[in-house]
């Protein structure tokens, strides 16, 4: 006579059940995705690797050369030239960015009214498409029909040439890029604001703590991974920067806003030099790759030491 | 010894100083303006400052409603006249915006959908379905992350060339049909969501399939929202690869063929301006009406 069977058994059938049937699910659920992702980024990634090692020109593969864009990229001064625009745009950024950022979270984080309508006033920038932005600014800040122009010539300051003058026109793409990014430090500076304890403030007062102290030796620490990863995140973005040169300034006047990724653009699609920014795009990467990990290294040092 | 009968140890006085200590560090405390009574000073410079970061969009949909006359005049016009719509009559008629603005509409559109069901589908199986080399494919979909676009994006175009697509819609959308960050959103969203329904789901004699549609979707609705808000964000701004991937002007997507508009439109601010207000109205109404999760969203991936 067979026994009824219990719920329990009932249940850990279904678990085998489950367990049998997860690895074609789970292949036919992940699958499409996993084959997308993993090969539009793996594949590449190593085709350019070997690109690099060729004089291909984007329609032809090219001939095998060896390391010699690597050799030519050392002496190359357009790529110098590229780099200290895009370290330069990162050492403008990435200071005030941040603690402008936290400085404006700091100030939401308290009771303070109309907090809905302030973020949204942060966000919108940060929303909004880099290429329309770049026209925009490209207006407000031409040098004879801007308003910007118009507001200094009106207090009697001598007009600018803005993003036509060699030497300002790098600062005046990191202010429009910090417009665009400040409601992202705001949004991200806040969540971490808000998941302080209150108790962990609380203490500090109790132990004496004033207000500086407070936020030197209590919220900075405490918000480190934050802001951790605000810098590599900002980093990496700026090692990126195409969209606002490419609507602004092409890289001129005299190369004085050409970007890493604007040069590895031109060299690819411009100049069909394929090989060569393709070796450009992989020192471009190993950057990143080594600052990347080296603040994650960093961060988690820290994190340990608290 | 409890704690009751250590109270009683402690003299009247140290209590008496205990208290004040608390009294004065809690004063302390309002004043340092971390749990202040006046936060609403703060309104001085946070007025300012966000009329500053929306004054560039309040002049772009000024300008675009100017004659050129009007935008040459110097002193600068701040109101128009009256509204002036000879710009975008220009931008609709007499270029081809109306196809780009089209063209970014099915490909973003295309990609919210397919992130949906594709990234879900990835983000519940990591989550959820035991699998042979889930670690594995998990793990090296978020190390994609490390690989910046500029790296993969030639050999990405030599790839597109050779399946034909270069110069379609379809090599913008094939990249965007899916994303790590989309699984990983999903999957962080599927891992702090309860089992118990799935399981009894289950037991009922669902498939795999049916509890996923009929049980998981339905309540993974804010997840979801989140998702389908920064996927369309993301590809109605896209303009790296658009560019690189198409040339003719029919096939363009907004963010491209309004870079066009600089060289020819030069002195036709009117229409510039009108285009950029077209191109930024469908995803500043997006993020207006999805905010929430917007924020939920980027600072989520964050935390996680």
């Amino acid at each position: 006579m067979a026994a009824i069977p219990d719920e329990a058994t009932i249940a850990r059938d279904a678990n085998r059940r489950i367990r049998r049937s997860g690895n074609l699910a789970g292949w036919a659920f992940a699958g499409p995705s996993v084959f997308i992702v993993l090969g539009l980024s793996f594949i590449p990634m190593f085709w350019a690797g070997y690109l690099s090692l060729t004089n291909s020109d984007l329609v032809s593969g090219g001939h095998f050369i060896g390391l010699a864009n690597y050799a030519a990229l050392r002496s190359d001064p357009m790529l110098r030239q590229a780099f200290t625009n895009t370290l330069l745009l990162a050492v403008l950024y990435l200071p005030i960015g941040l603690a402008a950022g936290l400085g404006v979270a700091i100030m939401l984080n308290q009771k303070i009214k109309l907090i809905g309508f302030y973020r949204t006033c942060f966000l919108v920038p940060f929303v909004a498409s880099a290429a329309a932005e770049g026209l925009l600014f490209g207006f407000i800040f031409d040098p004879d029909f801007g308003i910007v122009n118009a507001g200094l010539n009106a207090v009697g300051l001598p007009r600018q040439g803005f993003l036509q003058d060699p030497s300002e026109a790098l600062v005046v793409l990191a202010i429009v890029y910090f417009w665009t990014q400040f409601g992202f430090n705001i949004v991200i500076y806040l969540a971490a604001l808000q998941d302080i304890p209150k108790e962990v403030l609380e203490a500090a007062s109790i132990d004496g703590a004033g207000k500086w102290s407070t936020f030197w030796h209590v919220v900075v620490p405490t918000i480190r991974p934050v802001t951790i990863f605000l810098l590599v995140w900002s980093l990496i973005d700026v090692f990126q920067f195409f969209d606002l040169v490419y609507t602004t300034t092409k890289g001129g006047p005299l190369n004085s806003t050409l970007t890493l990724v604007y040069y590895i653009w031109e060299l690819a699609f411009n100049f069909f030099t394929a090989g060569y920014g393709a070796a450009v795009a992989y020192v471009l990467f190993f950057t990143s790759l080594i600052v990347t990990i080296a603040a994650l290294v960093y961060g988690r040092r820290n994190r340990v030491a608290l | 010894m409890t704690s009751e009968q250590a109270l009683q140890h402690v003299p009247d006085i140290d209590i008496a100083l205990h208290r004040a200590r608390i009294e004065e560090a809690e004063q302390r405390m309002r004043r340092s303006g971390w749990r202040g009574r006046m936060p609403q000073r703060g309104h001085l410079i946070l007025m300012p400052l966000s009329i500053i970061m929306v004054l560039p969009f309040v002049w772009m949909v000024l300008t675009s409603f100017m004659t050129n006359s009007e935008i040459n005049r110097i002193p600068p016009t701040i109101l128009p006249h009256h509204l002036y719509t000879g710009g975008y009559s220009s931008v609709l008629a007499s270029s081809d915006f109306p196809y780009w603005f089209l063209n970014s509409l099915i490909v973003s559109g295309t990609a919210v959908l397919a992130q949906l069901v594709l990234c879900s589908l990835a983000g519940y199986a990591f989550a959820r379905i035991q699998f042979r080399g889930s670690t594995v494919m998990l793990i090296l979909l978020l190390a994609t992350a490390l690989i910046p676009f500029q790296l993969t994006v030639i050999p990405t175009f030599l790839i597109f060339h050779r399946l034909g697509l270069i110069n379609t819609l379809g090599a913008l959308i094939v990249p965007q049909l899916t994303s790590a960050l989309g699984i990983y959103l999903m999957y962080s969203f599927f891992q702090s969501f309860p089992r118990e329904l799935e399981e009894a789901g289950r037991i009922d004699g669902c498939s795999r399939i049916q509890v996923f549609w009929k049980i998981v979707l339905p309540l993974a609705r804010p997840a979801l929202a989140a998702l389908g808000i920064i996927t369309f964000i993301y590809a109605w701004n896209d303009l790296f690869w658009p560019l690189i991937a198409i040339t003719s002007s029919h096939t363009f997507t907004v963010q491209v063929g309004l870079t066009t508009f600089q060289g020819e439109h030069e002195t036709q601010w009117p229409s510039v301006m009108a285009g950029t207000v077209l191109t930024t109205a469908p995803v500043l109404l997006v993020f207006l009406v999805g905010q929430r999760r917007f924020v939920q969203a980027i600072t989520g991936a964050v935390k996680g």
